[in-house]
């Protein structure tokens, strides 16, 4: 029994136990109370509608705020382990920066020039 | 003369496979296939705008390649004997790692014979079109088609390694496809079109594997390695290797069990006919098994196998041609038997080689004679093409009635005409052997004589002689049957479609006779198919022959009798059981269907509502199993994404079980 | 951390087909975002074509200097530039151009094959209102150039981040230009939607993969991989664990079965033009990949993997020649078509010699340019509605029917494309699938080569059913047909010339392949 993955095989099987068992155990012995707004489809707090409204269109704003989120958020963990070890990246780094800020500006001239950012 | 007729013995088989580079005249040899290339592109490039004058540049591109192969010809005679294989490299085709294919072409007696043979009949077959298609719309277009088959059959012929021979191959089936299927607006030419595809496809799907196994077990496929070679190769191997090369023979050559492709293929305009599926592209099959010979000398058992095809096919043959009563398809019947002789023949060994080879010549002269013939009649009767109305045609057109006779003659084997020469001497060398095997093919090799003799005599007779049973406007008395056919006014063809078939008669009569003059000919194709000693058969020589002109005779007075002097029913009788056996193929269109395709008829009715259309029983039938198989697959094909993720999982633990479960 | 950083150095010039290529993709979004929109469309085409013009131009420069060392290893090993993978990516390069030239045809219908607006929903209003004002979705350029330059570092990679990292790269734009067609919205989202969830899947197998052959060799470089297969002991259920998870997910990106699903749905639901980009270029790619992957680090190990990649092959063999004869719709079939040839193709990767590489090379380049060419044709078979307005493509083949009376040209081009898929000779098919199949046969792999074959023999019926029907089979009378009229219309000449040159391409590689045969041989040794 000198095989390293024998305790990767039991936590897997504990894993699955775990996952399994958890949802069976509350499906056997939890209490089943329905009420209406139990019932309800959870979506954020927000009333839900049978059909989005405004005729099938609905607000493409929060996907932008969250995708324009999403370009910085990248950019600072690119820009903090790059700020930490300034000076041992040296010239190199600072151009690999560069050129990484640039092209992540690109996208958000774009997103600017075709109007993400106007909030009507 | 006749006494002196070579039977001979495989001695020790000197294969001559040396060759020299081809230099002066001979390196020419590409022009061959470049004229009618070059006048197939023309046509149809230039379109509408040739049409008036497209069909003579057609001929002209045919004539001057045939003047090109006689001017080989001439320079390979200067040649000592055993100089006379040449190779002519062209480029460097597919350089594949260890496999490096060149595209070149090898000039010896056999491929020359080929090409004469191609361009001279493809020529006079030219010339005749001029006149039958005149009035086709799409002339051009026809002349086109035929200039392309010309070069498709010469590379096949001129190639000098299979795979060069494999793009001839498919080149001719599917010009052939392209011709068969011309008069695309009829329903049934385009199923034949169809038909004979896919018959051809399984006979190249052996002929490609035929290819890898060669390429397995030689690492080339050209012909000097490979035939060269054949010494330190196993039996089995060569066995798997002729088999396929069999198999490859029997879709192109219409042998059993893929011959059924080829009476339906009369559907295409005659001269097509007449040029492909009598004189040269069927005849590929013959041309594919004596080149291989060393392959099948080194391997027995194929070659038996190659007997047996051939001596199946031509009984078969021969009994459908009996009750034909389409002109076109009685030939068709009658081609397919006259090459199981060939077959038979090439499967001999090198006994047979030559003598295949000359009866293909000799046939190519005679059949396309008769196709021509066929052809004139279809085109005095407007069209007509079932024999119980004809009758009488001999007044009417004497030069068609005359050159008939001629190949009539020469197919029978009557000496002195041409098939005489030919024929005779493989039903001697079919009885040559020990054992049962000479009794058994010699006898049907003489059956088959006598088969001939009646059902060409039947066509012969019920066209040209017996009484009129077609409406001639005013004789016929009204309200019989008769009087309900369109009238007919048979008159002779136009002499641009009378001259060819002259030329043919001529062959027909002549050349048989002056080809075996000292044995010229063997002499003549003894560097590829190598010399071979005198043997006697288990008959006598001149027994052999009383027979089969006995036979001959006696099928000749058989159909003179009922066909002749005796009035020929123009509705088809019921006839015999052998007789409605044979006028559906002996059951083969049946045999297929109840073999493949009841199984799948449903789901041919799920098939496109266009494909319905084309959709064909018989040799589609592989085809739906296929299909049903397709359909089962299919299911999988659910459209939810959830699905395919289930089935991406499922192969991915597969893949992985798979892989983990080589190391337990 | 220990050891001061050196700063690699980097051989720009050896990039060059990349930069030039992603380059364009950037500055395209630049002129999104500042070029007016009248001449986007012309600014936009012009500098694409200039790119892969120029990428092409820039792979032929680096040929000779890869031909002499047998490829260099660049950015610190992460691209490899060998043999293989230069020219996948003058592939590449020469597919996509071909492919740009019918993305932007317009037709004499002056409508691209594109949603006037992505973003609006289906059917509605502002839908209505972008297509009258003529809106145009010209982002489809930028994004096929993104998804070119993934192509031409997925097949350079030399570790599996960076592999990985490039096939989504080529990926993601992938994904959302199949779902920009302008006819059929709802059928080309789906299958945007599918393909994205699909090769998120895939692309999880691969990381995963990626994450077991970390764990066993302690590098995700191929080389560190492939030696490793040879010297670590004791671990081998990892590395063949994480080998065939590898495996998955770039057999997923070829279609190879059982990871083919997506294809069909999505070759018939895309835009025709991205279909035709996608069949030639992502296979390309992928294939290179995958030749890279196999050649590489599989070579100790291929008697483990042989039985689950030779069931791959005949698997896909056969579903893609089966399930093709069953269907009745143009694009499915010349999707399962696509199927069949990936076996083909994976004929000459399990070969595992210099020729199956060299093989390979062939064919992805005569199978691209038959596609491209053939889905071009597609493109302009279009639909009539009752008032005489054409509408989207015909697919359906009873609507192909008498095509080869009424437009010869356009017929016989189909059908020598079809010819070429058929493997008849004398077209660029059949030397591909020949040098295929004899590549297997060397490599020991005689019988894939027969079954591949058998399937091509099989194949040929659904071919020429497509060629029977628009030459030997009459138009059906109005009313019968099952669809609306159908109308050639007529390309505004981009496509024509596209058409064209795949025809001569398919000509020429079938009937004088040497040169190109011995180019791709010099080139068929990778660089560990």
């Amino acid at each position: 029994m000198t095989n390293p993955y024998v305790p990767i095989l039991v936590m897997m099987g504990v894993a699955g136990v775990m996952a399994l068992g958890g949802v069976a155990a509350s499906a056997i012995i939890g209490p089943k109370r329905y009420n209406r707004a139990k019932l309800e489809a959870y979506e954020c707090g927000i009333q839900p509608t049978p059909h989005a409204v405004g005729g099938g269109r609905f607000p493409i704003k929060y996907y932008l705020v969250a995708m324009t989120f999403i370009i910085f958020d990248i950019e600072v963990v690119f820009l903090y382990p790059w700020a930490v070890n300034f000076t041992e990246l040296a010239m190199f780094g600072l151009v690999a920066m560069m050129g990484f800020l640039f092209l992540i500006t690109v996208p958000f001239v774009y997103e600017w020039r075709r109007g993400g950012f106007e909030w009507e | 003369m006749t006494s002196s007729i070579a039977t001979h013995l495989p001695a020790a088989v000197a294969f001559s496979t040396a060759s020299v580079p081809a230099e002066g005249l001979l390196s020419l040899a590409w022009l061959l296939v470049a004229l009618p290339l070059a006048g197939a592109a023309t046509l149809l490039l230039v379109g509408r705008r040739a049409d008036a004058w497209g069909h003579w540049l057609g001929v002209l591109a045919s004539a001057a390649s045939f003047l090109v192969g006689f001017a080989m010809f001439i320079a390979l005679l200067g040649r000592p004997a055993d100089d006379r294989i040449v190779n002519l490299h062209l480029f460097d085709w597919i350089p594949a790692g260890n496999l490096n294919v060149e595209a070149g072409l090898q000039i010896d007696p056999l491929s020359l014979t080929f090409v004469l043979l191609v361009t001279f009949v493809g020529t006079l077959i030219h010339i005749y079109s001029v006149a039958y298609m005149e009035h086709d719309v799409d002339r051009r277009r026809f002349f086109a088609y035929l200039n392309l088959f010309v070069a498709a059959m010469l590379v096949l012929v001129l190639a000098d390694s299979y795979l060069l021979l494999f793009v001839g191959w498919e080149g001719v089936g599917l010009v052939s496809y392209l011709l068969i299927g011309f008069w695309f607006q009829s329903t049934a030419n385009a199923v034949a079109a169809k038909k004979a595809f896919i018959a051809n496809r399984i006979g190249d799907l052996g002929l490609l594997i035929a290819l890898m196994l060669m390429f397995a077990t030689y690492g080339a496929v050209d012909f000097t390695t490979v035939l060269g070679g054949v010494d330190g190769v196993s039996q089995g191997t060569l066995t798997a290797i002729g088999l396929m090369l069999l198999l490859a023979a029997c879709g192109k050559s219409a042998q059993f069990p893929l011959q059924s492709w080829l009476g339906d293929a009369m559907a295409g305009p005659t001269p097509v006919s007449a040029l492909i599926h009598a004189a040269t592209m069927v005849t590929a099959g013959v041309y594919l098994i004596v080149r291989s010979g060393p392959i099948f000398d080194g391997a027995p058992d194929a070659q038996l196998v190659v007997v047996i095809v051939g001596a199946i096919t031509l009984i078969f043959g021969a009994i459908i041609g009996c009750a034909k009563d389409d002109i076109k398809k009685a030939l068709a019947a009658s081609t397919m038997s006259q090459i199981g002789y060939m077959i038979l023949a090439a499967g001999l060994g090198p006994i047979g080689y030559a003598l295949a080879i000359f009866h293909l010549v000799t046939h190519g002269f005679f059949k396309a004679g008769l196709f021509l013939g066929a052809g004139s009649v279809m085109h005095g009767m407007g069209d007509q093409v079932n024999m119980r109305q004809f009758g009488a045609l001999r007044t009417y057109m004497k030069a068609t009635y005359i050159t008939f006779a001629f190949g009539w003659l020469a197919i029978l084997g009557v000496p002195p005409f041409s098939g005489f020469w030919s024929k005779d001497k493989i039903i001697e060398a079919a009885f040559v052997g020990e054992g049962w095997r000479p009794w058994v093919f010699g006898t049907v090799a003489l059956l088959g004589a006598g088969l001939t003799a009646f059902y060409m005599s039947r066509v012969f007779f019920m066209t040209f002689f017996g009484a009129k049973r077609w409406n001639d406007g005013h004789k016929t008395r009204p309200g019989t049957a008769l009087s309900k056919q369109p009238v007919q006014h048979p008159h002779e063809s136009p002499r641009l479609m009378v001259w060819p078939m002259i030329v043919l008669a001529i062959g027909s009569a002549a050349l048989g006779g002056l080809l075996s003059i000292g044995n010229v000919f063997q002499t003549w194709l003894e560097p590829v198919t190598g010399h071979v000693e005198e043997h006697e058969p288990v008959l006598a020589v001149w027994l052999i022959m009383t027979l089969t002109l006995a036979l001959v005779a006696a099928g000749l007075w058989l159909a003179y009798v009922q066909y002749a002097k005796a009035p020929v029913p123009v509705v088809v009788p019921v006839g015999s059981v052998l007789t409605r056996a044979a006028r559906k193929d002996l059951y083969q269109d049946d045999v297929n269907d109840a073999l493949l395709v009841e199984p799948g008829k449903y789901l041919t009715r799920s098939l496109v509502y266009g494909d319905r259309q084309v959709v064909d029983g018989a040799v589609g039938g592989l085809g739906h199993i296929m299909v049903r198989l397709g359909e089962v697959v299919r299911r999988s094909q659910t459209g939810y994404v959830r699905s395919y993720a289930a089935m991406m999982t499922v192969g991915l633990v597969a893949l992985v079980a798979v892989v983990l479960a080589t190391r337990i | 951390m220990t050891g001061g950083f050196t700063a690699p150095q980097i051989d720009w010039a050896q990039l060059a087909p990349i930069i030039i290529v992603l380059g364009a993709g950037v500055v395209g979004v630049l002129v999104e975002a500042f070029v007016p929109r009248g001449v986007r469309r012309n600014v936009q085409l012009a500098l694409t074509l200039l790119a892969s013009a120029g990428a092409l131009i820039a792979v032929a420069a680096l040929w000779s200097g890869v031909r002499e060392t047998g490829g260099t290893s660049v950015v610190g090993g992460s691209i490899l530039l060998d043999g293989p993978a230069l020219v996948i990516q003058g592939v590449v390069a020469a597919l996509t151009l071909i492919a740009l030239l019918v993305v932007a045809d317009r037709t004499e219908t002056g409508e691209s094959a594109f949603a006037p607006a992505a973003a609006a929903v289906p059917g509605s209003d502002y839908e209505q209102l972008a297509r009258r004002a003529g809106l145009e979705q010209t982002e489809v350029f930028p994004l096929i150039m993104f998804a070119a330059g993934g192509m031409m570092i997925f097949p350079a990679a030399g570790d599996l981040l960076t592999m990985f990292v490039a096939l989504e790269v080529l990926s993601l734009p992938l994904y959302l230009l199949s779902g920009l067609a302008r006819r059929r919205r709802l059928l080309s989202q789906e299958a945007a939607m599918k393909y994205f969830l699909l090769g998120a899947f895939a692309s999880a197998f691969f990381l995963f993969g990626v994450g077991l052959l970390y764990g066993f060799a302690g590098s995700v470089r191929l080389d560190a991989i492939a030696e490793a297969t040879t010297t670590v002991v004791g671990l081998d259920p990892l590395m063949l664990a994480g080998v065939a998870m590898l495996l998955v997910g770039l057999l997923f990106k070829i279609g190879a079965v059982p990871f083919h699903s997506w294809t069909p749905d999505v070759y018939q639901g895309a835009p025709t033009p991205i279909t035709g980009f996608m069949a030639a270029c992502t296979k390309a790619a992928a294939f290179g990949a995958l030749l890279r992957v196999v050649y590489v680090v599989v070579p100790s190990i291929v008697w483990d993997l042989r039985p689950a990649l030779w069931a791959v092959v005949i698997l896909t063999m056969a579903v893609g020649t089966l399930v093709a004869l069953v269907q009745t719709d143009v694009k499915r079939i010349l999707a399962y078509s696509a199927i069949a040839h990936t076996g083909f193709i994976l004929t000459g990767v399990v070969a595992l010699t210099s020729s199956g590489i060299t093989s390979v090379l062939f064919y992805v380049l005569a199978y691209g340019a038959a596609s491209i060419g053939i889905f071009a044709i597609v493109t302009l078979v279009r639909e009539v509605g009752p008032d005489g307005v054409v509408l989207g493509e015909a697919t359906h083949l009873s609507q192909w029917t008498g095509l080869g009376r009424s437009n010869p040209w356009l017929a016989v081009t189909f059908s020598l494309f079809l010819l070429s898929f058929a493997g008849i000779p004398l077209t660029a098919g059949f030397i591909a699938k020949f040098t295929a199949f004899s590549a297997a046969v060397e490599g020991g792999a005689t019988p894939l080569a027969i079954a591949g074959a058998v399937a091509s023999a099989i194949a040929v019926f659904f071919y020429v059913r497509i060629i029977v029907l628009m030459f030997f089979t009459d138009a059906p009378r109005a009313g019968d047909r099952t669809g609306a009229e159908v109308t050639v219309v007529k390309s505004e000449g981009l496509t024509t010339v596209a058409i064209a040159l795949t025809a001569l391409l398919t000509v020429l590689l079938g009937v004088f392949p040497s040169p190109v045969l011995d180019l791709m041989a010099q080139a068929a040794k990778f660089i560990p």
